[in-house]
Order: structure tokens, then C-alpha cells, then sequence
């Protein structure tokens, strides 16, 4: 007889193909602009071709003459179809100024792209040829598209708020009154640096697309949208709209990427809901590349200064930190939080005494409005420190790894309360950068560099090290109340046997790439012995999984796959009882492995699951007492964050001669705690750090002086191809999170947040000895080229006055 | 105007608008939405399918250009409810997260061996250039195809 194995993951961590990719491999999957909805409108949107500019007239009577136009809308037609304006989540401060933002514009636009007018139509091209027709008289005004300019009011955007000023955000955390500024007074070493996070455009390979169903009789209305987050679309759209939230249901099809662009509410949205039910039949729209670059929320676009103290032996002692960031033209769903989100990792993965002044203050601008864009405020504080502690070694002459050596926190201090009040829950700072340094050879590369980076040498080497800290897993309900979020941070599951012991799981989660259908259903295999396919996922449809709270920052499954786990333990629990009723044991003596109930120590005294979930089903012979079916639902809140960390070592060559950087290799060490699917972790870190590496090297969304953006298509703005990009070497460390049952810890941003850094302290590096102490970002060959060349007047000028 | 296309084996004869780019053409007439847009500049190549057999960006093509072609689009590579080898590849090695992307680059892919049956990687980083993907950092996508030409 073959006792039962003990625990040991038989599932979990045990790399695994992934069931979602048959469909999307063959054209199966359909993408909200897929769907084939009978009778449908098209909704298309005319737009600002001005950055700011007063709306004098708009005049939709020739557009409606042409063939095929339904009806067309000005701002000021729809209004009375608004019961609110469109939402803004997080007032982050009790003053915060918020701009009434409408899905269209009705007296003022405030960025090019800004919808004015629309137009409903037979046929797509048929809406898009009216939107020619439509008559809008502009008065321009100036545009604000700088962040000092903006600050400075010479020109107000919006007329009510009588500031660009939305808010100052501050947090200062003292051991003792003014140790901060004792701390940079007493200072052996202090830097003091300043950087700037270009706007970046997200970029998911789908575009946005949304389609509103409605049924006029009985009043339900079913919104389709290519969404991270149905479940918050689905409030806010009721809430928006005046729409009973029972009568609205919100489903996120295959939805084709995200990186935090579709964890928002758009006007397209709300647009095809209100037409939807005001015309009472179907009305959908699909955004086009240009309109994308323009409509859709931007990323990053923040000014930062930050100062690090340190003794003699280049321990940090205290931190400041100032930002300035830009907010676009409007708030969207979580615009103002964004910044903040990275208040709590300007300290990186560093032992820390409690002194650290932290102050952001953002504009408004006349340009897209900015928000979550993969990493959201952690990749930008992670760069700000992680560069400054280059700057640190380089001011102190040691090695920029041993630095971070000498002040990572130490794996015994954990969980560790950082200066900011949040406990660090585990981490092994030493051992990742370890591993990141002998995948790299590191020392054999410093040996290098030294014969190779001689004076005159034309190709340069440069090594750049990135250890970081995300915060991620978010987020316990407290602590996003003490930020003033209007939501909580938890995700709910359930966990149902069917009579045929095959499994069903409804997630609050919402995929986009990430594979939660083959993740969650090996929690699940690996809960209830059962083969992951026979496990099921359900998930982005508010009518079959009405409770959630999406998927972003990372959260998915330090919050929701636990949740699934503690579904599954939920109906174990009541399979036990049902199991001992039926072997006429006690309940305490049954132990549950491989998928079988047995009595300890008699393991022939058995039920399978499968009997077991039959017994329920039937219910002809349950306990007295015992609800029939075999379900759990479970809602976690997660007791704190999650904290993944790792090292990142990038080497490249410059060429001096063209500017051009060469990315001769690309070291990833990522720790997030117990792995799932590594197949699926390591895809995520890969992407994640070309996405990174990409706003160090490549992207940037440009605009003129007046506002009008340059990078509007995919030939202008450069989502780096295959040739464009390195291979990437992994490995990974695996140091549990205590605060969960699984252990896991989030991976999705972990490589954008690394790889920024990583990439530009290697170009540094790389040009130290020719006087180069900051590059920015993106570090195209033309600006590497004159940052060389600058830095090498500059000495020569010094050199001349000497 | 009238037009004779055999796509994915069948011909299908159809009356279309002269501005009719050959993706909204499978896409709207066909129905065969396997294959994406992803831009409006020729840049993204999710579109991408197979016009006699080599792969084109199917928003640079007329409808009517493909008139007497035949095409292959996504839904047509899949052979006696087998997957083609290139999509097993990718498959394999996880060279897909979000899919939007996946289909053009499938069928950029399996155009690229057939012109060059054992590239490097280099070759495979240069071929697949026209084809962006936003998800994967193109490591595993390099990786799959590698595979699929090691496969053959």
C-alpha cells in the first residue's frame, strides 16, 4: 500500500504551459473589437487639435446630413446625460484641487486629444469621415507644457481652480525633531541630484475598445471594454452615469495588454454607455493608434531631487526627497496617488535610521493626463535612489556594489519597520546581489573595464547595478484609507466542487496577459489533488464574478491566489465533515492529502473527493445540519504589502564616437517569494525589463511648445523590436513571504522597476572617466553623444581657466 | 468591385468597397478576427498574414490586391485540429502573454523560415523587427522560433 506523500508542492512551483494559450495562438480569442454585436453604432470622437483652448461654438448640423450619421453631440448636448463628473479616486490631500471633468469637453480643451464633439454612425468610417464635418470655433490660448511654468501660474488651465497647483503632498518621518537636518549637517558625504522621468505612452498592442449592450425593456446594460479593472468600471460607470449598479454589468473579453493604461475610467467608455441607452441599441468604438498615443492615460512624467547623507563609512543617515510631477490636463481614476506610491521606496533596500523628509507637489499641464503605468511611482523612486547611490560611490571612491553592500538590510533584521512606519515583510538583499554579480561576473567584468576604459578608448564598458524593493500586493484596506484611497485593496474568490469533482474558480481578478487561468487552477490542483485541468477559472465578467478588485500593481496573486488558496482550505473544511459523516470517523482524525480523505493511521479508510463532492451534490446523507454543494466564497484583506526585491546588473558599451549604446548583457535576480509558475514569473520579469531598459534607451513622449505631441503613432514613438533588445539572463532567489499562506509575493513590475537604473547607471559608468556624471533619459545615441561632448568642454574649459 | 480571394483554402467571392484594406476585409467580411490591428502606421505588424504564401502587413494591402491570392490567415495554420508547429513553439516556450500581438508575429515567424530555415538569433531578432510586442521583452518569442526551426 502507497502511504500518501507528505505536503511536498506537487503542483506549485513546477514550470507549466499555460491553458490560455491555445485560443490566443489560433485567433479563437476574442478581443472586445472581435465581438460581433448586431446592429451596433460607432461611436467616434472628434478632438482637440489644440493644447488649451476656449470653445466658443461647436456646430454638429452638416455632420448630420451625411450618409450613415445617427446623430452627433456636442459637450454641452450630452451634459444633461452626467449625474457626476468623471471619477478621481484618490483626493490625496483634503485641498487637492480637481478640475469637473466631463467626457467631453464643453468651454475649454486642456490637451490635444481632449474629445469635444462625437458622432454615432452605421459604420466606423462613416462616424469618423462626420467627425470632418463638425464646425468648432477655438479661441487658442497658450499653452502650459512645462512643469516650472506650470507651477509658476503664468497661465491657468482651468479658470475655477485659479491654480495649476493640484496639491503638496508631504511625509516626514523623524526619530527625533530635525534629524534630518542634522543628518545632512553632520554628514561625511552628502549628494544632492537631480532627475527627470520623461513621459512615457503605455503602448498595450491592443488599443482601447469598448462596446455598451443594451436592453432597453428591462433596463440592464452590459459594457464590453478592453479593462484591467471591470469590477471598478462597473461602480464608477453607475455612479457616473446614475445607472442602478444591479442593472449594469461590465466584461473585460480577451483584453490585450494593459500596463496600468486600462485601470482607468474613460470618456469612450461612459460615451458608448450613455448613447447606448440613450438611442437604445448597441454602440461601441475602437480607438485608433493615434488616437491611443493622445486619449489614453501617459506614464512617469515627474522632476525629481534627492539628497542622501552618509558617514564616513558611506552608510546612509537620512533621505530628502522633492518631486514635482505632472499630472496632465485632468485627474483620471488614480492620477494624483501615483507619485505617492513611491513616497514609501525612496529609501531603496536600505538600512535606514528614521530621517527621512519626503514633499511632491503636482501640476497640471496642458498635455494627456498622466497615471498608472507599469510600476506606477515605484520605478521612478527606485531610479532616484539607486542612481543617487552611484553618485554616493562615486563621491566616496568605492565600488558601487559594495556600497549597497554596506547598507542593504540584512536578512536577519526582517520583518523590518522602515523609516516610514511600513514593515518590509522578508528579503535576502545580499544573496540576490550575490547571484546578480557572479551571472555577470562582475569582477571579471571591473578588470575588464579597467584595461578597456583607458584614455582615448573609444568603446567604452560601463556596469550598472540596480537593488530595489516593490511595494506591491496592494493593498491592506487600512493603510489605503490612511492615503485617503476611496476603495479598500481586497480580492475575493470562490471555490466550487461540481458533482463531477471537476472545479470551478471565480476570481475578482482580471487578466491581460498575466495567466492567471493556468496559475490559479495549479493553487487550486495543488489545494484539492486534482489535475489543474480540471480546474476552471472564471473571471472579468461582473455577472458571474460580481465581487473584485482587478488586476494592477502587482496584486494579483499576493491577494487574490491567496484568496483562492483560502477558498480552497474553506471547502476542505466542509468536505471534511462530510467525509467523516460518511466513514463514520471523527473529524479530527481525517487527514486530507492527494486528494483523499483518510483516517490517520488507517489510511484504507478512505473517500476521494470526487465521492465526496457527489455526497454533497446528492446531499442524500450529509451531517445534520450541512448545506448541500460543496462552495466557498473568501474575501482577503492582505495584512500588509508585499515585497519583492532583487538585483540587476547591466553592462554595456558606449561607442564615444556615435553616442551608441550597446547592451552586451542583462542580469536579473528577482525574489518574489514562493513561485507559482516560474514559466510565467520569468515572462513577467522579462517584459517587465525591456520595458524598463526601453525608457531608459528609447521612449519619450514629445511635444512642442504648444502642446502638440510628436510621438503620435508607432513610427514615432519607439516600442523597441526584437533587434532593439538584449536577451536577458535570469535567476532568481526565493525567500517566502511570512504574511501570506503561500508565501508569494507579486512579480509584474519588478523588471520595469530594476531595469530603468540598471541600464542608465551602466551608460554612467561607462563615461565616468570623461567627466559624465548624469545622462537622461532616453539615453538615444544623440544624447549620449552631447552629454559627452558637453562634459568634455566643460573639463577642457576648466581646464583652460586653470 | 469584385473580387476572388482563396483564404485559409476556401474562395470566397466578394463585392468591396476599392478602399477596403485586405485586414478589414478578413476581419469584417470573413469574419476571421483572429488577426489584430494594432496601429494605423504599418508599424505594430499585428496584421500580419500570409498573401501566396509570404507574410504581409494586411493594412498595407488593398482588398483588391489580393484579388486571384491566396491567403493564410491565423485560423488557417492550424492543420486536422493540430497546431502548426511554430504555434506549438511559441506555446512552449511561453512566447505570448496578452496575445494581441501573437497571431502576426506567428505568421511572421513561420515566413521568416521559410526564407531562412536555420537562422541565429540575430537573424530571428532582425526578421521578426517588423513585429512588435509589448509583453514578452521578445526573449521567449526569439527563443520559440529558434525552437520551431530546430524542430523541422
Amino acid at each position: 500500500m502507497t502511504m500518501t506523500e507528505p505536503a511536498a508542492s506537487t503542483v506549485l512551483g513546477k514550470r507549466r504551459l499555460r491553458k490560455e494559450d491555445p485560443a490566443l495562438l489560433t485567433g479563437e480569442a476574442k478581443f472586445t473589437s472581435d465581438l460581433n454585436i448586431p446592429g451596433a453604432l460607432h461611436l467616434a470622437v472628434l478632438r482637440s487639435p489644440y493644447a488649451h483652448a476656449r470653445i466658443r461654438s461647436v456646430d454638429v448640423s452638416a455632420a448630420l446630413q451625411l450618409p450613415g450619421v445617427v446623430a452627433a453631440y456636442s459637450g454641452a448636448d450630452l451634459a444633461p446625460l452626467w449625474a457626476g463628473p468623471m471619477p478621481c479616486a484618490w483626493p490625496v490631500t483634503a485641498d487637492m484641487k480637481n478640475p469637473t471633468h466631463h467626457p467631453l469637453a464643453v468651454s475649454k480643451a486642456a490637451y490635444v486629444g481632449d474629445g469635444v464633439a462625437c458622432v454615432l454612425a452605421t459604420s466606423d468610417a462613416a462616424a469618423r469621415d462626420a467627425l470632418e464635418a463638425i464646425e468648432v470655433d477655438y479661441e487658442p490660448l497658450p499653452a502650459v507644457v512645462d512643469l516650472e511654468d506650470a507651477l509658476s501660474d503664468r497661465v491657468v488651465i482651468h479658470d475655477e481652480l485659479g491654480t495649476n497647483r493640484s496639491y503638496t503632498w508631504e511625509l516626514k518621518c523623524e526619530g527625533a525633531d530635525g534629524q534630518v537636518e542634522r543628518a545632512f549637517a553632520d554628514a561625511a558625504y552628502t549628494v544632492s541630484e537631480h532627475y527627470v522621468h520623461q513621459r512615457l505612452i503605455p503602448m498595450a498592442m491592443e488599443p482601447r475598445a469598448v462596446a455598451a449592450v443594451p436592453q432597453p425593456f428591462g433596463g440592464d446594460i452590459t459594457l464590453y471594454s478592453s479593462t484591467q479593472v471591470p469590477h471598478i468600471l462597473k461602480v464608477m460607470t453607475a455612479l457616473t452615469l446614475g445607472i442602478p449598479e444591479h442593472q449594469m454589468r461590465v466584461v473585460a473579453p480577451a483584453v490585450g495588454g494593459g500596463f496600468g493604461a486600462k485601470l482607468n475610467v474613460y470618456a469612450e467608455e461612459l460615451l458608448c454607455t450613455a448613447l447606448a441607452r440613450k438611442h437604445k441599441v448597441p454602440v461601441r468604438w475602437t480607438e485608433e493608434r493615434t488616437e491611443n498615443t493622445q486619449a489614453t492615460i501617459h506614464g512617469r512624467a515627474q522632476r525629481q531631487h534627492i539628497e542622501l547623507a552618509a558617514d564616513a563609512d558611506g552608510k546612509l543617515t537620512a533621505v530628502r526627497v522633492r518631486l514635482l510631477a505632472d499630472m496632465g490636463a485632468y485627474l483620471q481614476l488614480v492620477t494624483p496617488g501615483i507619485p505617492l506610491l513611491g513616497a514609501f521606496l525612496y529609501g531603496g533596500v536600505y538600512d535606514l535610521p528614521v530621517a527621512y523628509d519626503f514633499s511632491c507637489t503636482s501640476v497640471f499641464t496642458t498635455l494627456t493626463p498622466t497615471d498608472a503605468y507599469r510600476g506606477a511611482g515605484r520605478p521612478e523612486a527606485t531610479y532616484a535612489i539607486e542612481r543617487a547611490m552611484d553618485a554616493l560611490a562615486d563621491q566616496i571612491g568605492i565600488d558601487p556594489l559594495e556600497l549597497r553592500r554596506r547598507n542593504f538590510i540584512k536578512k536577519d533584521q526582517f520583518p523590518y519597520t522602515a523609516m516610514t512606519g511600513l514593515v518590509y515583510d522578508s528579503g535576502d538583499h545580499d544573496a540576490a546581489a550575490t547571484m546578480a554579480a557572479e551571472l555577470a561576473d562582475y569582477d571579471g567584468l571591473r578588470a575588464r573595464q579597467a584595461t578597456q576604459n583607458v584614455d582615448g578608448a573609444t568603446k567604452r564598458l560601463g556596469i550598472g547595478v540596480c537593488s530595489y524593493f516593490e511595494m506591491c500586493g496592494l493593498a491592506p484596506s487600512r493603510v489605503l484609507a490612511s492615503l485617503n484611497y476611496s476603495a479598500g485593496g481586497w480580492e475575493a474568490a470562490t471555490v466550487r466542487v461540481l458533482p463531477t469533482n471537476k472545479i470551478q474558480v471565480v476570481t475578482g481578478t482580471a487578466p491581460h496577459g498575466q495567466g492567471h487561468e493556468t496559475a490559479w487552477s495549479m493553487i487550486v490542483a495543488e489545494k484539492m489533488g486534482v489535475d489543474p485541468d480540471d480546474v476552471d477559472v472564471l473571471h472579468s465578467d461582473t455577472a458571474i464574478a460580481p465581487l473584485g478588485l482587478d488586476t494592477y500593481g502587482s496584486r494579483s496573486l499576493p491577494v487574490g491566489g491567496v484568496a483562492i488558496a483560502m477558498a480552497c482550505d474553506k471547502v476542505i473544511d466542509k468536505a471534511k465533515k462530510i467525509a467523516a459523516h460518511q466513514l463514520e470517523a471523527n473529524e479530527d482524525d481525517l487527514e486530507f492529502a492527494g486528494g483523499t480523505f483518510s483516517v490517520k493511521g488507517t489510511p484504507d479508510r478512505s473517500m476521494p473527493l470526487a465521492a465526496v463532492a457527489f455526497e454533497a451534490f446528492t446531499a442524500h446523507n450529509l451531517p445534520d445540519g450541512l448545506e448541500p454543494n460543496l462552495e466557498a466564497q473568501v474575501t482577503y484583506d492582505p495584512p500588509n504589502f508585499s515585497w519583492p526585491f532583487g538585483t540587476h546588473i547591466c553592462v554595456v558599451e558606449v561607442d564615444t564616437e556615435t553616442g551608441d549604446v550597446d547592451v552586451l548583457k542583462y542580469v536579473a535576480v528577482d525574489d518574489c517569494g514562493n513561485q507559482v509558475n516560474p514559466l510565467i514569473v520569468e515572462g513577467q520579469v522579462h517584459g517587465g525589463v525591456i520595458q524598463g531598459l526601453a525608457q531608459a534607451l528609447f521612449e519619450e513622449a514629445v511635444f512642442d511648445e504648444d502642446g502638440n505631441p510628436k510621438t503620435s503613432t508607432l513610427a514615432e514613438y519607439l516600442v523597441p523590436a526584437a533587434s532593439d533588445v538584449p536577451p536577458i539572463t535570469l535567476g532568481h532567489t526565493i525567500t517566502p513571504s511570512p504574511t501570506n499562506p503561500l508565501g508569494v509575493k507579486g512579480i509584474g513590475e519588478a523588471g520595469t522597476i530594476g531595469a530603468a537604473p540598471a541600464v542608465i547607471n551602466a551608460i554612467v559608468d561607462a563615461l565616468s572617466g570623461l567627466g559624465v556624471t548624469d545622462v537622461p533619459m532616453p539615453a538615444s545615441p544623440h544624447t549620449v553623444w552631447k552629454t559627452i561632448h558637453a562634459a568634455q568642454s566643460a573639463s577642457s574649459a576648466q581646464g583652460v581657466s586653470k | 468591385m469584385q473580387i476572388r480571394v482563396t483564404v485559409n483554402g476556401t474562395a470566397h467571392d466578394s463585392d468591396v468597397e476599392p478602399r477596403t484594406l485586405l485586414v478589414h476585409y478578413v476581419r469584417e467580411v470573413l469574419g476571421l478576427t483572429g488577426t489584430n490591428i494594432g496601429c494605423d502606421t504599418s508599424s505594430c505588424g499585428a496584421c500580419s498574414l500570409h498573401l501566396n504564401g509570404e507574410a504581409v502587413k494586411s493594412c498595407t494591402v488593398l482588398a483588391v490586391q489580393a484579388d486571384g491570392c491566396e491567403v493564410t490567415t491565423i485560423e488557417g495554420l492550424a492543420q486536422n485540429g493540430e497546431m502548426h508547429p511554430m504555434q506549438k513553439a511559441f506555446m512552449e516556450n511561453h512566447a505570448l502573454q496578452c496575445g494581441y500581438c501573437t497571431p502576426g508575429m506567428v505568421m511572421a515567424a513561420t515566413s521568416l523560415l521559410n526564407e531562412n530555415p536555420n537562422p541565429t538569433e540575430e537573424d530571428v531578432r532582425l526578421g521578426l523587427e517588423g513585429n512588435l510586442c509589448r509583453c514578452t521583452g521578445y526573449h521567449n518569442i526569439v527563443q520559440a522560433v529558434l525552437a520551431a526551426a530546430g524542430g523541422r
